[in-house]
């Protein structure tokens, strides 16, 4: 009987094999298919932004007074003369190979622009998601433990306050509080004026960078800069990672085997952090993949009021110089950042969580 | 009274007229009792009504400059103080208030029918019509809004009309995929089979059958949106790419007072609860009226 068993399992099982990586194959497949579609719909936004502006970037070349032949010949030059199909391949292909163009206002080609800047966004965006994740999970799941409770009601609020207050406006009034009136952090700029361009960038992150150089001055003043706007962008993780790590615990808790676990003398304490917790993990982690990506954009906001040399600062003043080219680069990058990490955090779902493969 | 509350709550309706009014009243109770979507009606009635009777409750011309008054505390004469042209702050955020109410309902009535029919046809039609769009709704939703909203107004210059445009342009695809989730549940429906077999039109069996069944949650999702709306209309006001001045909106008001927020901390920060109070608005009575008409959404959004 045994025997027979295995007998009849293994070819079963060695025909499972292959469709299964096929499958997977396939759904491979068209996850890239489906990323590269995004992506050439981003392009395509962009293109279209860039048709729309009422300026005329042939005139921007020459001048108003330029002969119609000398005018004629820069558009051929500019491939404007040609269908906007063709125009738009050559647009992706400059894009794929880091073409651009250039900034009006820098003078310099967008993509050293957009490197160089970065950094800096990227350094605040992630100490926020940090407190963010550190502050958010654990408020979200005792609200959840402790429902209709008044910890309950002031973390909806909170979470709820997360949609509704302007993060330019946040920026602000803690800037007055905390640095003008307490003086507990410091103003706008990633550091002092007077330890400025003091390390020289490697990775662009002055946390890292002053590490590398041993400049631990440089660095609590760095933390100490970055700590209030870091804190602003934490807020709005928080909330959202709060309002959703409540709705995921409060269904886990509703689920028969949390009653199990009660009924069996499971203390309240493992119920939730082993029993309720652990199921939710998966979902948070998509969670905190959107909220990351939200910042990205939030920090637009919160680094005109801090004036803090990363990528929405740059846009904010592309922006208001009609510099298209920075524009949408920076729309691009921020973009496509965006599409990064929402693709991965759906990625990782499927591949940690058993039933959504 | 009692006579015509049971009229409205009569089992048997004998008129699609007396069904209809007994929905509302039987959604308007549910709704009343919760308290917080109570607080978030009445922030949005006083909203209207602000905006509706603002030469009334306005203390000053809120154009009207005095620069012997600039940047006054808050006292009896100026409620919320004066800013750098001695404008009466109270005045101006009152004002605004009409500016915000114009941008949301212009920015719903731009954008919610546009993604309901986008969605409706994407749902019936299904195959390729369905891939097609709902292609690019995904697009639409996989940027961030705010950065497509502020390069579009970039591209169409700054200006409340384009800053209008730009946040609808940005906001129909949410609706698009409410709009096709709901006509996916109903599309095999028995009564829309029947309405077929009458030999109604698809257009007929969509506008008149399949749409309005598409309304209460796209009245759930417009509500629950609005809080984004205004900050994002805010922020291209604060940016500059919004309102332009002299205009009282509240986003632009605030990027004035940045200037002043370290001494005359209250140019900023009165138009900011003004925000703040409207999209919690929003929000409360958004949230209020999910739980009511579509419960099976729950928490998530």
């Amino acid at each position: 009987m045994a025997n027979d068993s295995t007998t009849a399992a293994a070819p079963t099982r060695r025909a499972a094999r292959p469709s299964r990586n096929r499958q997977r194959l396939t759904s491979l497949a068209g996850f890239l298919i489906t990323l590269a579609v995004t992506f050439l719909g981003l392009l395509a936004i962009t293109f279209f932004i860039g048709r729309i502006v009422p300026i005329d970037p042939v005139l921007a070349v020459v001048g108003d007074r330029a002969p119609v032949a000398v005018y004629e010949r820069v558009r051929q030059e500019m491939g404007l003369d040609q269908p906007l199909i063709t125009q738009f391949v050559s647009y992706v292909g400059d894009v794929v190979t880091g073409n651009f163009g250039t900034s009006v206002s820098t003078g310099k080609p967008v993509i050293e622009d957009l490197a160089r800047v970065f950094p800096a966004t990227l350094e605040m965006a992630t100490l926020g998601i940090i407190l963010g994740v550190l502050i958010g999970v654990p408020l979200g799941v005792f609200a959840a433990a402790r429902r209709g409770s008044w910890l309950d009601q002031g973390i909806r609020v909170i979470g709820l306050l997360g949609y509704s207050v302007p993060a330019f406006w946040l920026g602000l009034v803690g800037l007055a509080i905390f640095y003008a009136r307490l003086k507990w952090v410091g103003g706008p700029g990633r550091v002092d004026i007077f330890y400025d361009g003091m390390v020289s960038p490697v990775t662009g992150l002055i946390l890292v960078d002053s590490i590398i150089a041993g400049e631990w001055e440089i660095f609590g003043n760095a933390v100490w800069h970055l700590i209030l706007p870091a804190s602003c962008l934490g807020f709005f993780s928080l909330a959202y990672i709060a309002r959703m790590t409540r709705s995921f615990m409060l269904d886990q808790l509703s689920q028969e085997y949390v009653t199990t676990a009660r009924v069996k003398g499971v203390p309240e304490r493992l119920v939730i952090w082993r029993h309720a917790f652990r199921p939710i993990r998966v979902p948070l982690i998509t969670v905190i993949g959107l909220s990351y990506a939200g910042l990205l954009e939030g920090s637009v906001m919160i680094e005109t009021i801090f004036s803090w040399p990363g990528i929405g600062n740059y846009l904010t003043v592309a922006l208001l110089n009609a510099d298209m080219s920075a524009v949408l680069g920076s729309t691009l990058v921020i973009g496509a950042v965006f599409i990064g990490i929402n693709k991965i955090s759906d990625v990782l779902y499927r591949v940690l969580d058993p039933r959504a493969r | 009274m009692t006579t015509f509350r049971d009229w409205l709550i009569d089992d048997s309706p004998a008129s699609p007229m007396q069904a209809r009014l007994g929905r509302f009243y039987r959604i308007f109770g549910a709704l009343m009792r919760n308290p917080l979507a109570v607080v978030g009606a009445v922030i949005i009635l006083v909203l209207v009504l602000t905006a509706l009777f603002a030469p009334w409750l306005a203390t000053h011309d809120p154009l009207r400059q005095s620069l012997s008054e600039r940047l006054l505390p808050p006292s009896a004469a100026h409620w919320m103080g004066t800013d750098e042209l001695g404008r009466d702050i109270w005045s101006r955020v009152v004002y605004g208030s009409r500016i915000t109410l114009a941008i949301v309902t212009l920015v719903a009535v731009l954008a919610a029918p546009a993604g309901l029919v986008i969605g409706v046809a994407a749902g019936y039609f299904g195959g390729w019509v369905d891939r097609i769009l709902m292609g690019i709704t995904d697009i639409f939703l996989s940027l961030p809004k705010l950065i497509l909203a502020l390069a579009f107004v970039a591209a169409l210059g700054p200006g409340i009309e384009n800053a209008i445009i730009a946040i609808a342009i940005t906001s129909w695809p949410g609706y698009a995929r409410v709009a096709r989730a709901e006509t996916l549940t109903f599309k095999n429906s028995e009564f829309i089979s029947a309405v077929r077999l009458l030999g109604a039109s698809s257009l007929r069996v969509n506008l008149g059958h399949v749409l309005p069944l598409c309304t209460s949650s796209m009245i759930v999702r417009v509500t629950l949106d609005m809080a984004g709306i205004i900050l994002t209309a805010a922020g291209l006001g604060f940016i500059g790419l919004g309102a332009q001045p002299p205009l009282p909106e509240w986003g632009a008001m605030i990027s004035r007072g940045r200037s002043f927020i370290l001494d005359q901390w209250w140019v900023a920060t009165m138009p900011g609860f003004a925000i703040i109070l409207v999209s919690l608005g929003f929000c409360f009575l958004g949230d209020g009226l999910r739980d009511v008409l579509d419960p099976k959404s729950g928490e998530q959004r």
